[in-house]
């Protein structure tokens, strides 16, 4: 029987958390939950337990006492582990939620926290989250045991911030490289799952933003890779079921009246979603999301989208007055003032700003892309 | 997390004052240098942050295409360079501050009489994955 692998990773925390609480500090039970994993596809595929999870935690249970005696100096916490009652198998919710917020520990950079938290809570092995992530095995198993000695003396029963988690996966669903690990999949498991153990309306909102970005991915690339923008992608290939799903999370969400960035990225989401044409889409509505969105955030990156917003709602001209006010050095800035100038009926200001845009794009199907618009009024302008 | 080349060039571009070729220091001088680097690229092993690294011979060419059915035009070796690179290292880090503090740190590997050489290096950044949320 094929090893269903996402359903056994899904079964990582509950069996760790199971771990901690019986006396296992968290570096050494993540470890013997890693070598439990090896096991499980040695065994399962031929012999599938009846029950998982209890045969995780009993394989990982005996692994780390074996680590723990392997160390004579380790000998009296062995003991002391050893004399603890050992609690029931049964993981609990908590304990999954705990781990989420022990893996975004704030005092981790955002490295490290992605990495712990893919391998801790997702259940990824060090050689997959390298290879996700274009490094060396040995530099990532590094940086996670690093992060491990990190958050040593952190303790596992205090709620944290939920924001510190939502980053995390967030970064996972968004810069991540498309391998052999899908990311953007990884990314939505775990936020279902954080949704599982947590009632929050940003949890909520990360998870429909995150479906209906995801809805899109297959009309974003062309065949030959180059990106495709929003208003030219093939709508007919987005994945309508991801966005019926984010669509119902999100309303559920929102009816709850505790607004959060989540949420209104991904109302905007949903209103791009929603048009079936990239005509059609209600821009003044999107503008009024951006509104709250700078309410929320000040960020100068949500403004410099709202620019876009503007001009479509309110014409270009309104949009290269609200761009005046923003500073031009922004990531993005010089595409967006390109697109309006464009709109504006200026096109050689506009290619100008597009190969200049160009040179500072952050990858390589981005600079590409502003290349080929440059290319493509300057050709329009000799004819 | 973003990686960055850094960028290790023969002759400091530009020249140092008191810049002296490493063949005029002492085998000592020599020695502690390569041990700088590879104490360098050690600790970034440990603090998870090394991709890659690789030295390259100064004895290379240019070469290019000359036209259908002509040898490619090569031109070279060098006899005198004044940028020639030497080496490079990949790292991956949080983010722009991390890679120029490292690039610093590399910088001021130990020279003649033992002291930082001052190289310029080039930090470039590689480019990455578009991502996925883009409005």
């Amino acid at each position: 029987m094929p090893l269903d692998e996402a359903l056994v990773r899904s079964l990582v925390p509950g069996v760790l958390g199971v771990l901690v609480r019986r006396g296992a500090d968290f570096a050494a039970a993540e470890d013997a939950v890693q070598e439990a994993l090896v096991e499980v596809v040695r065994v399962w595929p031929a012999d599938p337990p009846r029950d998982p999870t209890g045969w995780l935690v009993t394989v990982a249970w005996r692994r780390f006492l074996d680590a723990t005696r392997s160390e004579a100096a380790r000998r009296r916490r062995e003991e002391r582990v050893e004399e603890e009652p050992a609690p029931g198998p049964v993981p609990e919710a908590d304990e999954t939620l705990q781990l989420y917020f022990l893996c975004a520990h704030p005092s981790l950079s955002p490295s490290s926290a992605v990495a712990l938290t893919l391998r801790a809570v997702g259940g990824l092995t060090t050689r997959q989250i390298a290879e996700a992530y274009l490094v060396p095995e040995a530099t990532m198993a590094q940086r996670i045991s690093r992060a491990k000695r990190t958050i040593a003396g952190a303790r596992l029963d205090r709620p944290g911030d939920v924001g510190t988690v939502l980053r995390v996966l967030y970064l996972v669903f968004n810069e991540g490289y498309s391998g052999d690990v899908d990311l953007v999949a990884e990314a939505i498991r775990l936020c279902r799952q954080l949704r599982a153990a947590l009632d929050h309306p940003e949890v909520a909102g990360l998870l429909a933003l995150m479906l209906l970005h995801a809805a899109r991915r297959p009309a974003r690339t062309a065949p030959d890779g180059s990106l495709v923008p929003l208003a030219a992608q093939d709508r007919s290939r987005w994945d309508t079921t991801a966005i019926a799903e984010g669509v119902q999370i999100l309303q559920t969400a929102l009816s709850r009246d505790r607004l959060g960035e989540y949420q209104v990225q991904a109302a905007i989401a949903a209103l791009h979603a929603d048009a079936r044409s990239a005509a059609e889409t209600d821009w003044v509505q999107i503008v009024e999301w951006y509104d709250e969105l700078v309410r929320l955030t000040g960020s100068p990156v949500v403004r410099l989208n709202r620019v876009v917003a503007v001009a479509e709602s309110d014409g270009p001209r309104a949009g290269l007055a609200a761009l005046a006010e923003l500073a031009p050095g922004l990531p993005r800035y010089a595409a967006v003032a390109a697109y309006l100038h464009e709109r504006d009926g200026d096109p050689a200001t506009a290619a100008r700003l597009y190969a200049e845009a160009a040179r500072s794009a952050t990858s390589l199907p981005e600079r590409d892309h502003l290349t080929r618009e440059a290319a493509r009024l300057r050709a329009a302008q000799l004819t | 997390m973003a990686k960055y080349l850094l960028l290790k060039h023969y002759r400091g571009a530009p020249t140092e004052p008191g810049f002296e070729p490493m063949d005029r220091w002492t085998p000592e001088e020599i020695t502690a240098h390569i041990q700088y680097m590879t104490d360098f690229a050690d600790r970034l092993r440990e603090a998870g942050e090394f991709v890659g690294e690789n030295a390259l011979a100064p004895d290379g060419m240019w070469v290019r295409y000359d036209g259908e059915g002509r040898p490619p035009v090569t031109d070279g070796p060098f006899a005198e360079t004044k940028d020639l690179i030497a080496g490079y290292m990949i790292i991956d880090v949080d983010g722009p501050e991390r890679a120029i503090e490292l690039a610093g740190e590399l910088s001021a590997a130990p020279g003649k009489d033992g002291k930082p050489i001052h190289e310029w290096l080039e930090v470039r950044p590689l480019y990455g994955e578009p991502s996925l949320v883009a409005e």
